[in-house]
């Protein structure tokens, strides 16, 4: 399967040119560009690894895109995602956010079902891949 | 328009008997209205023969303290203040019978946090009132002062993201169709494949409630199974919008709590519950961590003819206040009233922090929010994948496109409709902040993306032709040169 979080998933992966121009978009908004790393794909899994801070002062994409190819170096089987904050009153979050690297095999979600009172069912899903320790999950 | 008669000293004012409404003051034209009053602007035609200030007049009255003939007892009160007062009244641009009158509120007037009390003084007695042909409520100010007696949304565009893990794109969502006669096995059969395919929410429509066919419990049992199913099968958040509205609050609220307890992120109620069960149910969704999505059935009986009724701003200023979270808007390109500029004007008094005046939008006065949570707008009704250029263009980022028909429609079944609706928003957006010109490359956009997507190119084969270009029933009334203070 492929994890379809995040704002580009349904269009083929990203070449780091087309990174670039997302990321520029961003910083020309005015909104701090970061990257995050995470082995745990669970989509309420809400804080995956910061790769360093938020970039706020950074004019430059080419330097997100940098950074992205660092992290790669060390976590290139993990799922990495830029991520832009804007810190305009009234919003201060996450404007745009996108998968720019994945596992090369992807084994999805078990959706655990228990069956309580009545036909009740309380649903939970768990990233097959986390049944391995943090850390040897995707190698 | 001229000042029309002067105030009249208290002996003969007070005389019983019958007086013109502007002689018992209400018309007072050298009226500043307060920061903290509440002004609410009306179309009004006059019967023929009524003059336009005493017409004026009579609807401050009649919304306010007034009744049909002069009592003393207004002389145990401080009746100068609870008078309503119309201060101006201009003939509209366009039409020579139909006049803008500007009436301003004492805020006493009204209870703190209650939508019924706002409206039962606004729109109470007086849309029935003999010596008018026609009125419409046009638009409101209201002051920080009384925002801030209401909680507002429950949840709020940006909290709503971060609950979905969803940001820099429109929502998607798809009601689920044929809106009645689906088993609740056979429905979530259709929540299953929709969101598997890509959308974000599937949603009840406005008469789905509880029916021989399919009774609520069995629609939220086996929509769960499908929002879950489908949840593990993406990797992401997804939502059904179970709708609770029922005959009575507290069946309402048993629904909404057995939806709690399936884990839904999202309920959903319709306009017909009356403002007091929305506020109710905003206060519920805010306690439960709950979106609410309201659908705004029944609005058009009031809101689509130009010359009577209450404009939907003024509907969606109220429920901003009243705390809904979701509310159908318009989709400007669809099957459904919307002039464009209009339309704009709804979405603007759901998404900002604050509002100028805008004329163009049929904004007639500057609002700030106070801090109010945003209401995510939905676009909903005859949309499909290859207008998505327009409706980005129209609508914006934060706004959820229902494609039903343009879901469940698709030749190769709910799904395939899902991934097209989804490949050919994330292009699009992508193609945007690429600084792609994309409304005039919308089309080319689309075809590219739908070489790498067979579902996309069959929606845009299937659908290519279908508009719905009617001219519109209610447009702004202005021309560019209009002051408005």
């Amino acid at each position: 399967m492929r994890v379809t979080q995040g704002t580009f998933s349904f269009l083929p992966d990203f070449s780091d040119q087309q990174i670039h121009e997302q990321v520029q978009y961003c910083i020309d908004n005015g909104w701090a560009v970061s990257i995050e790393y995470t082995d745990d794909p669970h989509p309420r899994n809400t804080y995956w690894e910061m790769w360093g801070h938020p970039m706020f002062d950074n004019p430059d994409a080419a330097a997100v895109v940098y950074e992205l190819n660092e992290c790669r170096k060390v976590y290139g089987s993990y799922y990495i995602r830029i991520i832009a904050f804007d810190s305009t009153p009234g919003w201060e979050s996450i404007r745009l956010s996108f998968i720019v690297n994945r596992p090369a095999n992807e084994p999805g979600f078990k959706l655990n079902r228990t069956e309580v009172k009545g036909r009740n069912i309380q649903y939970s899903m768990t990233p097959y891949s986390s049944d391995k320790p943090q850390g040897s999950r995707y190698k | 328009m001229p000042d029309g008669d002067k105030k009249i000293d208290a002996k003969t004012r007070y005389s019983a008997g019958v007086l013109e409404y502007k002689k018992m003051g209400y018309w007072e034209p050298d009226y500043e209205p307060k920061e903290t009053d509440i002004i609410a602007l009306f179309r009004i035609t006059p019967q023929d023969g009524v003059d336009p200030i005493e017409a004026a007049a009579a609807v401050a009255g009649e919304s306010s303290t007034a009744t049909w003939t002069v009592v003393w007892t207004d002389r145990l009160t401080a009746c100068e203040k609870y008078r309503a007062k119309a201060y101006r009244v201009d003939p509209t641009p366009n039409n020579p019978n139909e006049y803008f009158a500007y009436i301003a509120y004492e805020l006493d007037l009204f209870e703190p946090g209650s939508i019924a009390n706002l409206t039962a003084s606004i729109i109470g007695n007086v849309f029935g009132f003999k010596p008018l042909k026609a009125l419409r409520l046009e638009d409101m100010r209201l002051p920080v002062a009384y925002i801030k007696t209401f909680q507002g949304p429950a949840t709020g565009i940006v909290v709503e993201r971060e609950r979905l893990n969803c940001y820099g794109r429109p929502l998607l969502g798809a009601t689920v169709k044929p809106k009645l006669g689906l088993s609740g096995r056979n429905y979530g059969r259709v929540v299953y494949e929709a969101l598997k395919g890509g959308l974000d929410f599937t949603k009840d429509d406005e008469n789905i409630n509880s029916q021989p066919f399919m009774h609520w419990r069995d629609r939220f049992l086996y929509c769960m199974e499908a929002v879950n199913r489908a949840s593990a099968a993406t990797g992401e958040v997804k939502g059904t919008y179970l709708n609770v509205t029922a005959g009575t609050m507290e069946e309402m609220y048993k629904r909404a709590e057995f939806a709690k307890e399936l884990g839904s992120v999202i309920v959903m109620i319709d306009l017909v519950i009356g403002y007091t069960a929305i506020q109710s149910m905003a206060k519920w969704a805010r306690d439960n961590d709950m979106i609410l999505h309201l659908h705004r059935a029944g609005h058009s009986t009031y809101t689509r003819q130009k010359i009577h009724g209450v404009s939907f701003r003024v509907i969606a200023k109220w429920m901003r206040l009243a705390g809904v979270d979701h509310i159908h808007a318009g989709t400007v390109v669809g099957k459904l009233e919307g002039d464009p500029a209009t339309t704009k004007g709804y979405y603007d008094i759901c998404r900002e922090e604050h509002n100028p005046v805008s004329l163009e939008t049929g904004l007639f006065f500057e609002q700030d929010w106070a801090s109010l949570n945003k209401v995510m707008p939905v676009a909903s009704g005859g949309i499909h994948a290859g207008q998505m250029h327009q409706l980005i263009h129209y609508l914006g980022e934060d706004v959820v496109l229902q494609f039903g028909g343009g879901t469940i429609g698709h030749p190769q079944g709910i799904a395939a409709g899902a991934t097209a609706n989804r490949v050919a928003l994330e292009a699009m957006i992508y193609a945007r902040n690429a600084g792609k010109d994309y409304l005039a490359e919308g089309p080319a956009i689309l075809a590219e993306a739908a070489k790498n997507c067979t579902p996309l190119r069959q929606a845009l084969d299937i659908w290519k032709d279908v508009t719905f270009d009617y001219a519109s029933t209610d447009a702004p009334d202005f021309v560019p040169t209009t002051s408005v203070s």
